[in-house]
Order: structure tokens, then sequence, then C-alpha cells
């Protein structure tokens, strides 16, 4: 048992480290690339929506259309649909670099939505009090809403972190490298079920670390 | 220092006009505390809003120290808000900044320099007493405590005028006195003028210089607390007065009394003395009075005091003991089932 355990962790250790890295740096470098769009669409949501300080139909309107037509692709199909637009914006449809586009373009709609329901949930009055203080929109979107959103902000992003790793996952189909590569590659192609196993064990303790991570720092945020 | 001047506003509610203010005439006096008092739904949030254009009128003018807030830019009404402070009856505090972060963050938003920040905070803080609690979050105090760290943010900016949308109506009775009594200070001492607004007739009583009775959207009433409150023009002003004595008498009592003389309700402020004068009555004049009820409050820091007094005699007699009183400074009115009419 021993011997077979160190004998795998020799075999596979450095292509299971190597595949982990890579689902990171898919993950982090898509999330942050998402949170960047999807943060300001969600505030954009937030303001232009009826009854609003910016309240605006046209804007409205068409940026709920087509988060919802983006939503509604599963990952799967949207990573082939949008290859030509991939191959437009970073020259390549293949490796992590290929892969970044449909994993943005999945995930900052999701932010978007996520971040508008954050923010839908900040207390009215809290602007209004600041409004009537004469301090300037955009200051208050940043230090009262973002601000008070802050809990709820980090909740939202903790799941769609979660939806990302199970996309990235999904990306080893386009030879993107990272765990869903390896599992995919090896034990689905060459049925290698350990190696299968291994992987998925690592995900569920990916996911488990990124919720807890997650929720502590929400509480933290929390003040009430 | 604040005039509103026909202010009328109409709000579209799913294709329905809603007129929250008709007409609407008021002036703020520099220095005053101006109450606003009327039933839920009497317009009330509108026209405190209206101040500082948080609701924009539909037709009327708001005007700031004579200017037109309604023709002012963005940037330069933001300046005039910074010469009013608002507070609400939901205290509308930051969840996730401390005390000392809700009264600073403000401040540094309008450009104070940080030096002062810390200066204004504990000098407002100490006003409102709490600065023990600089370190606290709002989920750890109390209503009473987040009203006056509300009021600490509010007069931290140094404004001219107040601005308190039913400030109190969240706290318990004892919590609203101390509030009002800071109120009050903060208006002496610092010289605020304050535009409040209330369903509570006590919050009027006990602070108020000036009050106005709105009522679907109009002003019904308007007058300094004094006149209004010892000669109610209106019966929702008669009914808020009402509220505070409680002295409503039973209507067995009042079909068995009639046709026996007059009942009355007599009222007097200050030192305008109700009991001597009825005293004299029955020596003077053919009537037995009896008091039916009573009772004393304060308004302004004088007693104001009503008595329900029947007087027991003939038509005639009970009229010259009515005029009698009001010659010697009593406010005499007819009761009847609740409703005060004219004495004549
Ligand atoms: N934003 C709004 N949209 C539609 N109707 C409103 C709005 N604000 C207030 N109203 C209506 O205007 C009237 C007066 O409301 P308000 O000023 O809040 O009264 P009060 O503060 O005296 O209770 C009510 O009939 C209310 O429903
Ligand atoms: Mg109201």
């Amino acid at each position: 048992m021993l011997t077979s355990v160190s004998e795998f962790i020799d075999n596979w250790g450095a292509e299971i480290w190597v595949s982990f890295l890579d689902t990171l740096i898919m993950v982090g470098i898509s999330l942050t690339i998402s949170v960047i769009i999807g943060l300001p669409l969600g505030v954009l949501l937030t303001l232009t929506g009826p009854g609003k300080a910016l309240e605006n139909r046209v804007i409205y309107q068409a940026l709920n259309a087509i988060i919802n037509i983006l939503r509604s692709i599963p990952f799967i199909i949207l990573l082939f649909f949008i290859l030509p637009f991939t191959k437009f914006v970073v020259g390549t449809t293949i490796g992590v670099k290929g892969v970044i586009v449909p994993l943005v373009v999945f995930t900052a709609p999701y932010i978007a939505r996520l971040m508008e329901s954050s923010l839908l949930e900040v207390n009215r009055g809290i602007i209004e009090a600041y409004e009537a203080m004469g301090i300037k929109t955009r200051h208050i979107i940043w230090h009262v809403l973002i601000r008070e959103a802050r809990p709820s902000i980090v909740l939202g992003l903790t799941i769609a972190t979660i939806g990302l790793i199970g996309a990235t996952a999904m990306a080893g189909l386009v030879g993107a490298g990272g765990l869903g590569d390896l599992a995919y590659r090896y034990g689905h192609l060459r049925y290698q079920a350990d190696i299968m196993y291994v992987t998925v064990i690592i995900l569920i303790i990916l996911v488990q670390a990124v919720q807890t991570i997650g929720n502590r720092v929400s509480a933290k945020l929390k003040k009430d | 220092m604040i005039e509103f001047k026909n202010i009328t506003k109409v709000f579209k509610d799913n294709k329905r006009d809603v007129k929250a203010l008709n007409d609407v005439s008021l002036k703020v006096e520099e220095g005053s505390i101006y109450g606003v008092i009327g039933y839920s739904g009497a317009g009330k949030s509108t026209l405190v809003r209206m101040a500082n254009l948080l609701e924009k009128p539909t037709t009327g003018q708001v005007l700031f120290e004579g200017k037109d807030l309604t023709k002012l830019s963005s940037g330069k009404l933001n300046e005039v808000r910074r010469q009013m402070g608002m507070i609400f009856q939901s205290f509308n505090l930051l969840k996730t900044g401390t005390v000392y972060e809700n009264i600073a963050l403000p401040l540094k938003l309008t450009g104070v320099p940080s030096k002062e920040i810390k200066q204004r905070v504990h000098k407002y803080i100490e006003i409102v007493g709490l600065q023990d609690k600089l370190k606290a979050y709002p989920a750890q105090l109390s209503g009473g405590q987040k009203q006056r760290v509300a009021i600490a943010r509010a007069l931290a900016h140094e404004p001219k005028v107040l601005l308190c949308d039913e400030a109190t109506s969240a706290l318990d009775p004892d919590t609203t006195e101390s509030i009002l009594k800071l109120l009050s200070k903060i208006n002496k001492e610092l010289g605020i003028t304050i535009l409040l607004i209330t369903h509570e007739m006590n919050v009027v009583q006990k602070i108020c210089h000036e009050v106005a009775v709105m009522e679907m959207g109009e002003v019904i009433e308007q007058g300094s607390v004094i006149d209004v409150f010892s000669k109610p023009q209106t019966q929702t002003a008669q009914r808020f007065i009402q509220s505070l004595f409680n002295d409503a008498i039973p209507g067995d009592l009042l079909k068995k009394l009639k046709g026996t003389g007059k009942i009355a309700s007599l009222s007097f402020i200050g030192e305008s003395a109700g009991d001597p004068a009825l005293a004299m009555v029955t020596k003077k004049f053919d009537v037995f009075p009896s008091i039916l009820g009573g009772n004393i409050t304060d308004l302004k820091e004088r007693p104001f005091g009503r008595l329900i007094v029947h007087l027991d005699g003939s038509d005639e007699e009970a009229q010259k003991a009515i005029d009698f009183l009001k010659d010697s400074g009593v406010i005499v009115e007819n009761y009847e089932k609740g409703n005060l009419t004219d004495a004549n």
C-alpha cells in the first residue's frame, strides 16, 4: 500500500501539481477579469433599474437581455460557439490563453447578476442619507453601495469562483490543461481510474476551501 | 430660511397619478423649530424631502436663504445640501462602519481636512453624549443611540438647518423624550434651525415653536404652537390636541347633561389662571360649574391646561359665565362629542 502510494506520487505527482497550478492560474486570471467586467455591469444594472438614481430603460433592458442570453448558454457549448471570437481576441483557441476568453464570457455576466442582487440588498435609506449630505454619486457608489454590500459580494464571488472551477475543468476539452484536462485525458480516455479519483478529490478539497474562506471573510466583513 | 412656495408634487405610480402635495406654502424662520404634523400618507415626508431636493417639486419653488434650489446645478445643490443636516426614522447608518467611521466618512468625502475630521468627530460625539461608543458598530447600539450617532453625523457638517423625518417615531417614549431634549439643545446652543415632521402631537408640543397641520397633501392649518394649540381651527388639529389630553367625556354622561346648561372646554396657557376664574363664576352668576375632566401638560415649558366643565344653569346665565371667562383670558369652546366649536 505505502509503496503504491509513493509509486503513484513518483509517477504522477509532478503532473498533478502542474495541472493543479494551471487550474489555479486559469481560475485566478478569469476571475480577476470577470470581476473587472462584472462588478461595474452589476453597478450599472442596479443604478439604471426602474426607480433608481440613474434610471435608464434602454441601458437597463439591453444589459438585461445580453446577460440573460449569455447565461442561458451552457459552458461546454459556449466554449465552441465563440471560438472565432476567442481567436480574434487572443489569437489562439487552445491552451490556457485560449480558454480565458470563454471562461470570462461565461463568468462575467454571472458575476454581474450576483453583484446586482448584492447591491440591491443595500438599504435605500443609507444611500439617501448620503445624497442628503451632498456627496457625489461616484463616491456613494464606492463608499456606501459597494462597501455595505461587501459581505454579500464576497459570498457571490465565492459562488462564482466555484462555478468557475467547474467550468475550468471542462475547459480540458480544448486542451487547456488543468485538473479537468488531466482527469479527462488519463482517467477517461485511458481508463486510469486512480488519476480520475485523485483529481476529483483535489477538486472537492479546492471547492470546500474556497467556500470556507468565502464564508469566513464574509462573516468578518459583516458587522451585524 | 427655508421657504416652500406653492409646491405641488405628483407621483406617477403605475400610470396612476398620486398628488402627494397640493399647493403647499410654508416659511421656516431662521432659528426656529418648525413642526409639520399629519397622519400617515398626508405628504409630510414628501415635503421635508423637498427641502433638500431629495424630491423635486412638480411645480413651485423651494427657497433656501433666498436661493431657488430647483434652479441649481447638481454641484451647487450638493454644496447647499451640506448646509442642511438630515436625520431619519430608520437612522440610516453604515452597518459596516464604526460610530467613528460613520461620522468621519461623509466629512472625508466632502473634503474636510483629516486633522479637522478628528476634531469634529470628537466634538459632536460629545454633544450627543456617546464618547465611549466611538468604536462600536451600529448593531451594538440601541435605537436611541443610533439616532444620536445620526445626529452627530449631521451636526459634524456644521449645518444651518436640521431636517428630521419622523426622527423619534421608532423610539420608545423615554428615548423620544431624550432625543427631543437633544434637538432642543441643538437649536438653542448651536442656533440650528430645525424642520421636523411627525405624526405625534407630543413631539410638536415639547419642542416646536411653529406648527403646520397637513392633510391629504395640503397644509390645512399653520401658526405658532401656542395659537394652534389654544385655538385649533380644523377637526384634524383638534383631534391631534385631543390626543394629548385623553379627556373625552363618555357619551352617556353627555346625553344626561344635555339641556342643563352648557358644557365647555376651558383652555389656559401659562399663568392665565383657569381655576380662580372658575371660582369667581360661582359667585357672580347663577350657575354651578362641575369639572368633568381635565389635564395639565407642558407647552414649551409653560403649563397648558384644559378643563371640561359643565355649567349647570339656564342657557342665559351659562352664556354670561362663558363671556366672563373669556374676558379673564381663558379660551372657551363648546364641547360636543369630543369636538370643539366656537362658544358663541
Ligand atoms: N415615490 C413615490 N411614488 C409614488 N407615490 C408616492 C411616493 N412617495 C410618496 N408617495 C405617495 O404620496 C403620498 C404622501 O406620502 P408621504 O409623503 O410619504 O406621506 P407621510 O410621510 O405623511 O406619511 C402617499 O399617498 C404616498 O403613497
Ligand atoms: Mg413619512
